[in-house]
């Protein structure tokens, strides 16, 4: 699924939720091995909210200025009250982009999108070839998923691919460019694996090496040159080869605001790893309570909650500190600038990283694809592969 | 660059696009997938005119008239145009 971190541009002093995500699921046929979503999941999959519920929802962020709005999951399709949820979008006066894998996308249900109002269809995608396509997301879904390319074009959607890059499927990015441009596809996201959920667990396995990420990005100015104007290509570079951390969600509780399946409200898709926090859930708390006056978004909101480095430093503002959560999951502290910076004491921990994935035992440690009974063995306590993860250095 | 810019031309907003005035944030914006842009007073005041139908030429002249007092107007109005254009915001239509 999309990592939606580099979409509004927008002036934002005004600090509204101007994104909104809603993952009106967790349920999905898909099982990649890079999904971002919890590893817990499951224990979300059987109390989501209500279509009366959304509506609600989607009302009340639009009253405080969110006007894109993301429909993801899970797979959304897996719910049938999406036709609902996108003409009541449509009305509310959202831009409305529905995130899918195109499972459950049939004639009958985007001629519905289409009259609701939809504006737009993200479909991902993850190689050209059969094999690795199905491999890495546990499925048989490939030819399934050409198929829904061309279902989207034909009903007048802007076609939106998105490609998680991994090890397994980056050394085909210029093939991958290539079978968009014969789909006809108008933007193309390339999104490197960042290591959250699913994906840190087989980080090991999903990592690829600085030589191979040279060659996919000269592969992708080489398409762009080629193309021009035609196809917008966006590669989203992995943070773990950079000496600066991601500006994660834009600054948290700066623009995007997500509401997950069961309803909770989170200032980024993974904040609930946090220990010590609780976020509101629209179940009990009003958007508008949430976005502005919860403890769990102004916790880190803009820059006085930081500790040296980044207190002093002189580019703070460029990525205020980083990410909360891989500072947690790296370091065991949600303070601490991203141990991607270079200038964090944590930075040793990116650098082993970027090495043991590189080190043939590790890379032949079995894949964990994301399914429920993978899931219930998280929620059920069996935290050995996540500890590894938690653990101070 | 301003020379792209004739005053026959017909714009309007392009595929995929949609332009709308955004009451939370006192401005016109324009919307496309997984993105917005949001129009400062001008740059606003320009875009709404651009319908398919208008001409670069009568959106000059309309602006003229409802900001008499705004001084080298058509230069900003040509740059906008511009701007949407390169940006693919809008769409020519003959």
């Amino acid at each position: 699924m999309a990592q939606l971190n580099n979409g509004v541009a927008a002036s934002v002093t005004q600090k509204q939720p101007l994104w909104l995500l809603a993952e009106v699921t967790y349920r999905c046929p898909l099982h990649c091995a890079f999904c971002y979503n919890p590893t817990d999941y499951d224990k979300h999959t059987k109390n989501e909210l209500t279509t009366e519920q959304w509506i609600s929802a989607l009302r009340d962020a639009r009253k405080m200025g969110a006007i894109q709005l993301g429909i993801s999951g899970g797979e959304p399709l897996l719910r049938d009250d999406i036709e609902e949820i996108v003409a009541e979008a449509h009305k509310l006066g959202y831009y409305s982009n529905l995130i899918t894998s195109g499972v459950g996308l049939t004639e009958k249900r985007i001629q519905a999108f289409k009259e609701g109002g939809l504006d737009h269809i993200q479909l991902s995608m993850h190689d050209v070839t059969e094999d690795i396509s199905n491999f890495i997301t546990n499925t048989r879904t490939f030819e399934l998923k050409k198929k829904v390319a061309a279902m989207i074009k034909s009903h007048g959607y802007p076609m939106v691919l998105n490609v998680v890059i991994h090890r397994y499927n980056i050394d085909q990015v210029g093939k991958i460019l290539e079978m968009a441009e014969a789909l006809g596809a108008d933007y193309v996201e390339l999104a490197n694996t960042q290591y959250y959920g699913w994906s840190l667990v087989n980080r090991d396995q999903l990592m690829p090496t600085r030589e191979q990420l040279d060659r996919a990005e000269a592969a992708t100015n080489a398409f762009r040159e080629r193309v021009g104007n035609k196809m917008k290509v966006f590669f989203v570079v992995p943070d773990y080869f950079a000496d600066r951390p991601k500006k994660c969600m834009n600054g948290w509780g700066e623009v995007f605001m997500i509401v997950t399946a069961n309803g909770d409200v989170l200032p980024c898709h993974s904040a609930r790893v946090l220990p010590g926090m609780t976020f509101p859930n629209v179940r009990e708390n009003g958007l508008e309570w949430a976005w502005k006056e919860s403890p769990a978004f102004t916790k880190y909101r803009g820059m006085e909650w930081m500790k040296e480095p980044c207190r002093s430093c002189d580019e703070k503002e460029n990525d205020l500190g980083g990410c909360r959560c891989q500072s947690y999951l790296l370091s065991g502290d949600a303070e601490m600038a991203d141990p991607v910076c270079t200038k964090s004491p944590n930075r040793h921990l990116i650098d082993e990283a970027l090495v043991n994935s590189q080190n043939p035992l590790v890379r032949e440690q079995p894949i964990i694809f994301r399914t429920d009974k993978n899931s219930k063995k998280y929620v059920e306590g069996d935290k050995e592969r996540i500890a590894q993860f938690h653990a101070l250095p | 660059m301003e020379n792209n810019i004739q005053h026959a031309d017909i714009y309007t907003i392009a595929l995929h696009h949609r332009f709308q005035w955004e009451e939370a944030q006192q401005s016109y914006v324009i919307l496309f997938p997984e993105g917005m842009v949001k129009l400062h007073g001008g740059a606003g005041e320009i875009l709404k005119r651009v319908d398919g139908k208008a001409s670069v030429g009568d959106i000059v002249a309309d602006l003229k008239t409802t900001f008499p007092d705004a001084e080298d107007i058509e230069s900003d109005i040509l740059g906008m145009f511009d701007l949407a254009v390169g940006k693919a915001w809008l769409r020519k239509l003959n």
